[in-house]
């Protein structure tokens, strides 16, 4: 590749938006609809100038109806549509949660391919932005144990365009969750234009052979700030972010644990029910020989999401990360 | 439908009593009683506002232009009703007796803002749209089978009438006859969607006739109207005659919350007009100034007593004692998990290790 592809700087919401801008133009199934997403751009803005260039027909404003619009959206999808749904906040998507439970994920099992839904799901979601109560849930682990249904979280803007417009090519129902904290946070270059990424690829962040620490989301600049602070005691990680959550990338995991021996996974959803509890079953498949030490989990507690005055108590932060990673490193 | 069903109003823009078979109940107390608390949710609101912007509290939902709304409804209630608010819905909730401390803590991001004080049958404000109307069609349920004169009032906006809850609220109730209000403040706009993108139908009153139960449409910016109306409700669900929704037409001036801009999907002159030609505070007082009512060095009276009472919230907001970390892991459950308790006392082990 010498050819020379022209990049923007962007953040992860507007890469969001420039893939979903990409895919409106190429494809004309793909339509984007969700409360919100029209003339307002969305509360994030994600959506902000699509239906300007789109119209009202394919970036549609719904009626506050989480059940109807998924519901409508699985309905289009099976006669011919691409949807892209947007839910406001993860911690709304519970209406559509039948939906996407007993159709979405299922029609085609039912009628043995006869009929698909290739429909994307995107959410916001995750605390740390002093959002009011169940604007922060991280149930990410809802819709992996969910047969039927992909999940995948980016955590930088490149992956996030990439990664969007794979799932809006899947021919399977996508849940594309976006971390809140990171809309905003940093900018890279995002080229233009249509680009994948595979779906089920995690991404090696960081190289070092002494502890491997496992991320998702919002947790990946905390991951990344851990490993560099242990950097500082001596302590090579290697840092992974899993981009998707379901199907997890196996082979990257059990190569890096393999490698290292140790190993600390960081979630922010809660601990029991976790993602990071099939990355132990997935290391202790593949890996059960190669450890030196019991792998770590860093995550939040148990307990609903609490409110803002005590969100920083119950998220996963840099601290505990490195505490963890000296854990597994000294046992 | 709009035919069906009329607007209410017990006085019009410009203050005049049109219903005049309600001169008698109106009385000037009560029309004092009206005015100060819609001054009091006023000034609470502005001040609510002012501190999100200082970074006093966190985002915040503001009501002004709905005074007569919240007020009006909140009066008709008797004190063993039970309220059901939503995040915009703090100008009932105080008038009903909740704690402005306790309110604007809410809004700090603490959960003694969802505690009601002792004896006040108010729930936390409900987040997720349209969830609390199932609640309240049981919680009244509950009155009517423990064979109580009490009701409940349960608020939502006009978006919250798109989300299944509100319909299966309404079934419920109506086939439990049970002794609730479902009270919808219709101020046009679901954040950026209007009312004509939400639905349909012309009103939302008419949803009511789906369920077989009273549908009452009401001018919300006129604090008589809403407050009779409401009152009407009340009464009939104490008499064992079921729910009634009432739609009550009002608008919101400013910002969804403080995280919006409203400039995005529409144009604020029309808050400007409105509030000129419509606002809730200013139509009691013209009412009260054409009945002999007011009292110019009074109203002072009431903007500072109310000024000072807010003031005083604040302060004890602002003094009030920092949120523990054990508070998020103690009230899960009755009794603490194994699962709990671990993470609560390697969290708080951490914590004292980490104090170096
Ligand atoms: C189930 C659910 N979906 C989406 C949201 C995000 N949201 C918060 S307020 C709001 C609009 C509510 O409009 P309306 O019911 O008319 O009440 P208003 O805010 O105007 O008082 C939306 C979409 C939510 N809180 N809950």
């Amino acid at each position: 590749m010498t050819m020379a592809v022209k990049t923007n700087t962007l953040t992860l919401v507007q890469a969001v938006t420039d893939a979903m801008r990409t895919m409106l133009r190429e494809r004309d199934d793909v339509l984007v609809l969700g409360e919100d997403v029209g003339k307002n751009g969305g509360v994030f803005r994600a959506t902000d100038g699509l239906q300007a260039e789109f119209g009202e027909d394919r970036v549609i404003d719904t009626p506050l109806s989480e059940a109807g619009f998924t519901g409508a959206a699985i309905g289009m999808a099976v006669n011919g549509f691409r949807p892209i749904v947007e839910i406001q906040f993860l911690g709304f998507i519970y209406p559509a949660y039948e939906q996407i439970m007993t159709h979405a994920s299922r029609i085609r099992s039912r009628t043995m391919g006869h009929f698909t839904v290739p429909i994307v799901i995107r959410a916001p979601y995750g605390a740390g932005v002093r959002a009011p109560e169940i604007h922060c849930d991280s149930t990410e682990a809802l819709f992996t144990h969910m047969p039927g249904i992909k999940v995948v979280c980016p955590s930088t803007p490149y992956d996030a365009k990439g990664l969007l417009i794979a799932a809006i090519e899947d021919p399977d129902p996508v849940l594309f969750l976006e971390p809140m904290r990171c809309y905003r946070s940093s900018r890279e270059e995002v080229p233009e234009g249509k680009y994948t990424i595979e779906i089920g690829k995690g991404k090696k962040l960081r190289e070092g052979d002494d502890v491997t620490v496992i991320a998702w989301g919002a947790m990946v600049p905390v991951a990344m700030k851990a490993a560099e602070e242990a950097a500082k005691k001596g302590i090579q990680a290697d840092v992974i972010d899993l981009r998707t959550l379901y199907p997890l990338d196996r082979d990257l995991i059990a190569e890096s644990v393999q490698k290292t021996g140790r190993t600390v996974i960081v979630q922010e959803a809660h601990a029991t029910g976790g993602v990071a509890n099939d990355i132990v079953s997935i290391i202790n498949d593949t890996s059960f020989l190669y450890q030196k030490a019991p792998v770590e989990r860093v995550t939040g507690f148990d307990v609903p999401v609490p409110f803002f005055a005590l969100e920083d108590y119950y998220l996963p932060t840099p601290e505990r990360v490195l505490h963890a990673i000296e854990k597994a490193v000294k046992f | 439908m709009e035919q069906q069903f009329p607007m209410i109003q017990v006085m019009n823009n410009d203050g005049e009593l049109v219903m005049t078979e309600y001169r008698e109940q109106i009385t000037k107390e009560l029309a004092m009683t009206f005015y100060r608390h819609l001054m009091r949710t006023r000034t609470f609101d502005r001040k609510c506002v002012s501190l999100q912007r200082q970074g006093r509290i966190g985002t915040y939902a503001p009501y002004e232009g709905q005074e007569a709304a919240q007020v009006g409804s909140a009066l008709a209630l008797k004190d063993d009703d039970w309220l059901f608010p939503t995040y915009r819905d703090h100008g009932a909730t105080m008038t009903f007796g909740h704690s402005l401390t306790r309110i604007l803590l809410y809004w700090r991001g603490r959960n003694e803002g969802c505690v009601p004080p002792n004896g006040k049958k108010i729930f936390p404000p409900s987040v997720p749209i349209a969830t609390q109307l199932p609640h309240a069609a049981g919680a009244a349920y509950a009155e009517k089978r423990k064979g109580t004169k009490n009701a409940a009032i349960v608020y939502f906006g006009d978006g919250a009438t798109s989300e299944g809850d509100f319909h299966e609220g309404l079934n419920i109730a109506s086939v439990f006859q049970a002794p609730v209000v479902f009270f919808n403040q219709n101020n046009q706009y679901a954040i950026s969607v209007p009312i004509t993108k939400q639905m349909n139908s012309q009103t939302i009153a008419q949803k009511a006739l789906a369920y077989d139960i009273p549908g009452v449409r009401v001018d919300g910016n006129d604090v008589l109207a809403v407050y009779f109306e409401t009152q009407k409700a009340l009464e009939r669900a104490r008499n064992g005659e079921g729910p009634t929704l009432i739609e009550a037409i009002t608008w919101r001036y400013g910002a969804h919350t403080t995280a919006d801009d409203p400039t995005k999907y529409r144009n604020q002159d029309e808050s400007k007009k409105r509030r000129e030609l419509a606002d809730p505070i200013q139509r009691l007082e013209r009412f009260m100034k054409r009945e002999g009512f007011w009292d110019e060095t009074w109203a002072q009276s009431v903007q500072e007593e109310v000024g000072r009472e807010v003031e005083q919230a604040i302060t004890e907001m602002e003094n009030y004692p920092e949120a523990k970390s054990d508070d998020m892991f103690d009230y899960v459950f009755a009794q603490p998990t194994w699962t709990i308790e671990q993470q609560k006392n390697e969290y708080n082990a951490w914590k004292r290790g980490s104090i170096r």
